[in-house]
């Protein structure tokens, strides 16, 4: 493969590879590894390291922590994957109508996805504030009298889901907006002279057609939500943190406040089991529905 | 494509007149209102922030809010430079951005050129590694990372804030894509000339490589202009606090000042929204590129 050059042709690919790969080595695969050890050890960063086998894991699925995060994740990845992405696809569908100012419709919609998650969860915060936020003041002018939002224990997980969603979802609008531009205006105007209505079209042809889209769109959604942190962290009202603990959370507390540095490993790869069963599930999943012409 | 008559003679012009822009009447009007009552939705919140750090603290704290602050006064932003160093932490953030931002795509540029354009033993193998630390979440690596830099000292340095992002299989699969659609020849043609592999890629991959190395520049200046969890990992003293990890901090202790929050915010949010109004449309390619290749 190398050529006639032998030598000097691999001397310019470590050249090339050398700075990368180093770096990959150390700060992603090298940690990957460690990552995996530090599961079957105890260690708070002061005493040395105990081995403690898979006992991280037994306590882990042993405490009832651990199992009320695992459910608040699951809450937030089902009320905000549907969500985020059936708006994302009206919106889509709306603009792709050849629209006057899409460019500016599309930079209002973009606007909090180039935004920290910092800055939108301050925001969200804001907005939520039962007594001078936007939500609840344009509740009242309902007649409607809001929640406590981020205090309530039963309303601080839809505040921080409808967070979510109006950060995201112009970003799953744009990769909506790629795949329907991918699909020929002529398919319209064959359909109508077949006599389609335009729900016919859109169910028959437009869906089926966007479904690799619509599928990509549904395991990044899925994959960033099983790994929500920032506005967990940022949004929850101090009484109110364990109506809304997500794994994440506990990763960073196991590590940073409790000192253990293993259970805190274990977690993340606990996280990366989810992660990767979804996908998996989602991958058989798509043989039924994901048209690939 | 609302309301169309069936016409079968339609001939190509009239087809494309049809196709710019939405027909007057009901059928436009069943797009526009939703379209603009959504966009308001997305917006207001961000009017509500400027004109929340243009008020005074009484102000904040009043039942009805107004979008358009009386009196408008920039006391919030003297405040909030008094109150903490927040041009520290924006040269801070600054600096940290655009270090890893350049590293980033010059460290993925290279390795997208060995993978794109030479033929070696083991590419494959190698391309699989890349590929692996692609399928694993951050938060695993986070926590070995933070002992690495604990245990050489780098905790509180710009080290520990850059180094690691210096790096991206994200970026190399990026410019691996961009670089392999360079026609051959055209390197041929150079390396006929005498040129190296340096002067190819400096001189032939890169200036055909726009779009892609734009892409990946705004992504990963939007990335690292928005960290927060290995910021917060690993920058806790106040000089070394970048932008985001300084504004959380401004809340949940205390009373939280909205003002300042809000403040605090719009300077954190300007250079993003500058740098997304220059590059929109690398923005919307690296989005659609990451959703067409899956």
């Amino acid at each position: 493969m190398v050529g006639q050059h032998g030598w000097r042709q691999y001397r310019w690919v470590i050249f090339f590879l050398a700075p990368g790969l180093i770096g990959l080595l150390l700060f992603t695969l090298g940690p990957i590894l460690a990552s995996l050890g530090l599961t079957m050890f105890q260690w708070d960063l002061i005493t040395p390291p105990v081995f403690v086998g898979l006992n991280n894991f037994r306590e882990l699925f042993a405490n009832s922590d651990f199992w009320v995060a695992l459910q608040h994740t699951l809450y937030f990845v089902v009320g905000y994957v549907p969500l985020v992405m059936l708006l994302a696809l009206v919106v889509a569908l709306m603009l792709n109508q050849r629209v006057r100012g899409l460019a500016l419709y599309r930079t209002i919609f973009f606007i909090p996805v180039v935004s920290s998650w910092v800055v939108i969860s301050l925001l969200g915060k804001w907005i939520f504030n039962p007594r001078f936020g936007l939500v609840n003041f344009g509740l009242h002018l309902l007649g409607i009298q809001g929640p406590a939002w981020l205090f309530s224990a039963q309303w601080a997980m839809p505040a921080i889901i409808l967070t979510s969603v109006w950060k995201d979802v112009g970003f799953v609008m744009v990769m909506f907006l790629a795949g329907l531009q991918t699909i020929p205006a002529e398919y319209r105007e064959a359909s109508q002279l077949d006599g389609a209505n335009r729900y016919h079209h859109f169910r028959f042809i437009t869906l089926p057609l966007l479904s690799p889209t619509t599928f990509f769109a549904l395991i990044i959604s899925m994959v960033a939500s099983f790994q929500v942190f920032d506005q967990f962290w940022i949004m929850s009202e101090a009484g109110n943190k364990d109506a809304t603990t997500v794994i994440v959370q506990q990763i960073v507390q196991n590590a940073f406040s409790y000192g253990r540095m293993g259970t805190a490993a274990a977690l993340s790869w606990v996280l990366f089991a989810f992660i990767f069963l979804m996908t998996l599930v989602q991958l058989r999943l798509q043989r039924v529905w994901v048209n690939y012409a | 494509m609302l309301n169309m008559p069936v016409t079968t003679k339609m001939t190509y012009h009239q087809t494309a007149a049809r196709r710019r822009w939405l027909p007057s009447g009901l059928g436009a009007w069943i797009i526009y209102v939703p379209l603009t009552i959504s966009a308001l939705i997305m917006i207001v919140p961000f009017i509500w922030m400027v004109s929340t750090s243009l008020t005074t603290d009484q102000y904040v704290l009043s039942a009805t809010p107004a979008l358009i602050p009386q009196p408008a006064t920039l006391n919030s932003y003297v405040q909030l430079f008094q109150l903490m160093n927040i041009g520290g932490m924006f040269i801070n953030s600054l600096f940290v951005t655009t270090l890893t931002t350049l590293g980033q795509v010059l460290t993925s540029a290279m390795a997208a050129y060995a993978f794109a354009r030479m033929q070696w033993r083991g590419r494959n193998v190698v391309f699989v590694l890349y590929l692996v630390t692609l399928m694993v979440p951050s938060q695993v690596t986070i926590v070995p990372l933070f002992i690495l830099m604990r245990l050489l000292g780098w905790v509180n340095t710009y080290q520990a804030l850059i180094l690691p992002g210096l790096f991206s299989a994200f970026g190399t699969f990026l410019l691996r894509q961009s670089f392999s659609g360079i026609p051959r020849e055209l390197e041929e043609a150079a390396f006929l000339d005498g040129a190296s592999h340096f002067t190819v890629f400096r001189r032939v991959v890169l200036p055909l490589s726009g779009p892609g190395l734009a892409t990946l520049t705004v992504f990963s200046f939007m990335g690292s202009w928005n960290a927060y969890l290995w910021p917060l990992f690993v920058a806790r003293q106040d000089s070394m606090l970048t932008l985001p990890v300084g504004l959380a901090r401004l809340q949940g202790q205390h009373l939280t000042q909205w003002n300042l929050v809000m403040a605090g915010a719009v300077i954190s949010i300007i250079p993003i929204v500058i740098v997304y109004l220059f590059a929109q449309k690398s923005f919307v390619r690296g989005i659609a590129l990451t959703g067409s290749k899956g």
